[in-house]
């Protein structure tokens, strides 16, 4: 398969990153994100013991394919994630970092000023920056312009199962950007990331919707091929949507007469 | 700058009371058809009206919490520094007249208790003193703070209600939350249970909540003693608070505690008796009222009903607590805050949370977040 996605130095074969919270064991999180063929993981920097290497989220994610991107969740400012970020980079041993910034621990809802000061300040050094934000075209922009490799909208708040509500405005980000676009957030049902990937999202990142199902390894299953199919209909150029049928041209026949 | 008093004070007891038992089913039924649960809902969902829901309640709040929470439970584990108190509280084992050997642990004590505990596999711990302000005042808990913090990423107490100053000094040295139960709404019978020391002052508890939310807390636990007045209403004036709360300091986190009395030295017989069936009512409607909010059950609570409970809502617990000073190695004889009911240890709870389909969820924060601070 050429359709590979690229984001700084890594080139992906899937396109659906998947995290490792809310899952009923370490084991059932192993499974399922295998079963996924997820090749990007995030951890929540808080959850792990950064320099155990015994940690039981890290044993267990111990695969060639499997790519960790740890994450800033927890930190309220720039300058906590900065911090984190610098933390994970030296322990785990990965310049990229998934950069989450949200000081409302109850909606979970980033904060688009710090995460901009953040940004900049990850780029220059060194970091390969995901940034979690709002469907917010010029922010997008505005990140683009200081140097995130990619951006991460969402589509509805964290953990809601909510689908694609910011459609609008995901839509105006994947028209407009010039780097990789992956939503993230919301993403319930394997349905919402068919439809991300159909309408251009280069990726989606999926947790509650894989970890909270009854079945996850299924449920893994189940979001890999939406993902796929959604990006192979992206690519094969979706037929258009006819608002009524074409029978005549009651306007303009005048002109064949 | 507002605070929690005035919303309080635009509310009366005996009005709400009346109002909440006044609910029939068919107001419970028209609150459970909505998707978002409000206060005024809230009141009819913990109402006497609401019983035969509780299945139903029990259903959607398991739902919430997986979505919000996953598979796991987090598990916290307490520890006493001290049962010296100048406070008479009626329920309490600690309370100043009852006379009982005073211990406050010193420097070694409270590592060698630390040496235990994390043994046991604990990475969160809540401290917890009486009230006495000269021995185990700022210094000492800013001292405790310094000594166990390399051993634990998430640091909580529970002691005496303080000054903002004080709180901002402890989170400077990477406090996280900090619990305080108001015990009771109701302002009489709150001054009948506190009828002596720093503790009596009402207003100077219910504003505490507002000082650590001012002092940039992450986290705040809130809640009230069961059994020293109608629980009802009790829970209406908490849920009130969190919403207050969460509005006005939104950066902070919070947690619901349920404690209902337990025996102790001294005895109190609870005023109002709340039974499994009413806390099982009460937990799933805070869960409905709120998605996000912590959930959290300690020991009080027997083994069968905490078997069940943390499928229901409930977020974090605790197990193998010892509530006197030294309790886990250093003085295992000293006198209890009060008798634990789940006297498991730590293995069988995990056994316990893994046979429910849960992940256990020992570190959930990392102490560099809250040393930068």
């Amino acid at each position: 398969m050429t359709d590979t996605l690229k984001i700084a130095d890594k080139t992906f074969e899937s396109r659906l990153f998947t995290g490792t919270g809310k899952f009923s064991s370490s084991q059932k999180m192993r499974e399922a994100i295998i079963a996924s063929k997820s090749e990007l993981v995030t951890v929540a920097l808080k959850r792990v013991e950064m320099h155990n290497e015994s940690d039981d989220i890290l044993v267990h994610l111990n695969e060639n394919h499997i790519n960790l991107l740890p994450n800033t969740s927890g930190v309220r400012t720039a300058k906590e994630a900065i911090f984190a970020a610098e933390l994970a980079r030296e322990a785990l041993e990965t310049n990229w970092v998934k950069l989450e910034i949200h000081p409302d621990p109850k909606y979970l809802l980033p904060d688009p000023i710090e995460t901009l000061k953040a940004a900049e300040e990850l780029v220059k050094k060194g970091f390969v920056v995901m940034p979690y934000i709002h469907a917010d075209p010029v922010l997008c922009k505005r990140l683009e312009e200081v140097g995130v490799q990619c951006v991460m909208p969402l589509g509805a708040p964290i953990g809601s199962n909510k689908g694609l509500r910011t459609l609008e405005f995901l839509e105006i980000i994947i028209e407009q950007s010039t780097v990789p676009v992956i939503v993230d957030a919301g993403i319930g049902a394997p349905s919402h990331a068919a439809f991300a990937m159909e309408l251009g999202a280069d990726a989606v990142l999926v947790n509650t919707a894989i970890a909270v199902a009854q079945n996850p390894v299924e449920m893994g299953i189940a979001f890999k091929m939406a993902v796929e199919a959604g990006r192979l209909a992206y690519t094969a150029k979706l037929a258009p949507v006819k608002q009524h049928a074409e029978a005549s041209s009651p306007l303009t026949s005048f002109l064949n007469e | 700058m507002s605070n929690f008093k005035d919303t309080f004070d635009s509310y009366d007891w005996d009005s709400l009371e009346k109002e909440i038992y006044a609910f029939t089913e068919a107001d419970v039924r028209q609150v459970l058809a909505k998707d978002k649960i409000s206060l005024t809902d809230f009141k009819a969902l913990i109402s006497p009206a609401a019983k035969p829901f509780i299945e139903q309640m029990a259903q959607r709040s398991q739902a919430l919490t997986k979505k919000r929470f996953g598979n796991t439970i987090q598990m916290y584990i307490p520890m006493y520094l001290s049962n010296e108190c100048q406070n008479i509280c009626t329920y309490c084992g600690f309370s100043m007249t009852n006379k009982i050997k005073r211990k406050t642990l010193s420097d070694k004590e409270i590592l060698e208790e630390v040496a235990h505990i994390k043994n046991l596999g604990y990475d969160h711990i809540l401290l917890v003193t009486g009230e006495a302000n000269r021995t185990v005042g700022v210094p000492y808990l800013k001292n405790a703070i310094q000594l166990i913090q390399k051993h634990f990423s998430n640091i909580s107490i529970e002691v005496q209600p303080l000054h903002q100053e004080e709180y901002e000094e402890l989170v400077a040295e990477g406090l996280y939350a900090v619990l305080v139960y108001q015990e009771t709404y109701h302002k009489a019978t709150y001054k009948t249970h506190h009828p002596k020391g720093r503790k009596s002052n009402f207003d100077y508890r219910l504003d505490t909540p507002d000082r650590l939310g001012k002092a940039g807390i992450h986290k705040i636990g809130i809640g009230a003693l069961f059994g020293l007045e109608d629980w009802r209403v009790d829970s209406f004036y908490t849920a009130l608070h969190l919403k207050y709360l969460q509005k006005t300091y939104w950066k902070t986190k919070y947690s619901i505690s349920f404690p209902r009395l337990r025996p102790h030295q001294g005895e109190v017989q609870p005023k109002v008796e709340m039974t499994d069936t009413d806390l099982v009512q009460l937990i799933c409607a805070y869960r409905l009222l709120d998605e996000d909010v912590e959930l959290s059950m300690s020991t009080r609570e027997s083994v069968n009903f905490r078997n069940n409970i943390i499928n229901l809502g409930i977020t974090s617990i605790s197990a193998e607590s010892k509530t006197n000073p030294g309790g886990y190695s250093v003085d295992p004889q000293s006198l209890e805050q009060f008798e634990i009911s789940d006297e498991r240890n730590t293995q069988e709870i995990i056994e316990m949370i893994k046979k429910g389909g849960y992940e256990v969820v020992w570190k959930d924060w990392d102490r560099s977040y809250t040393e930068l601070a």
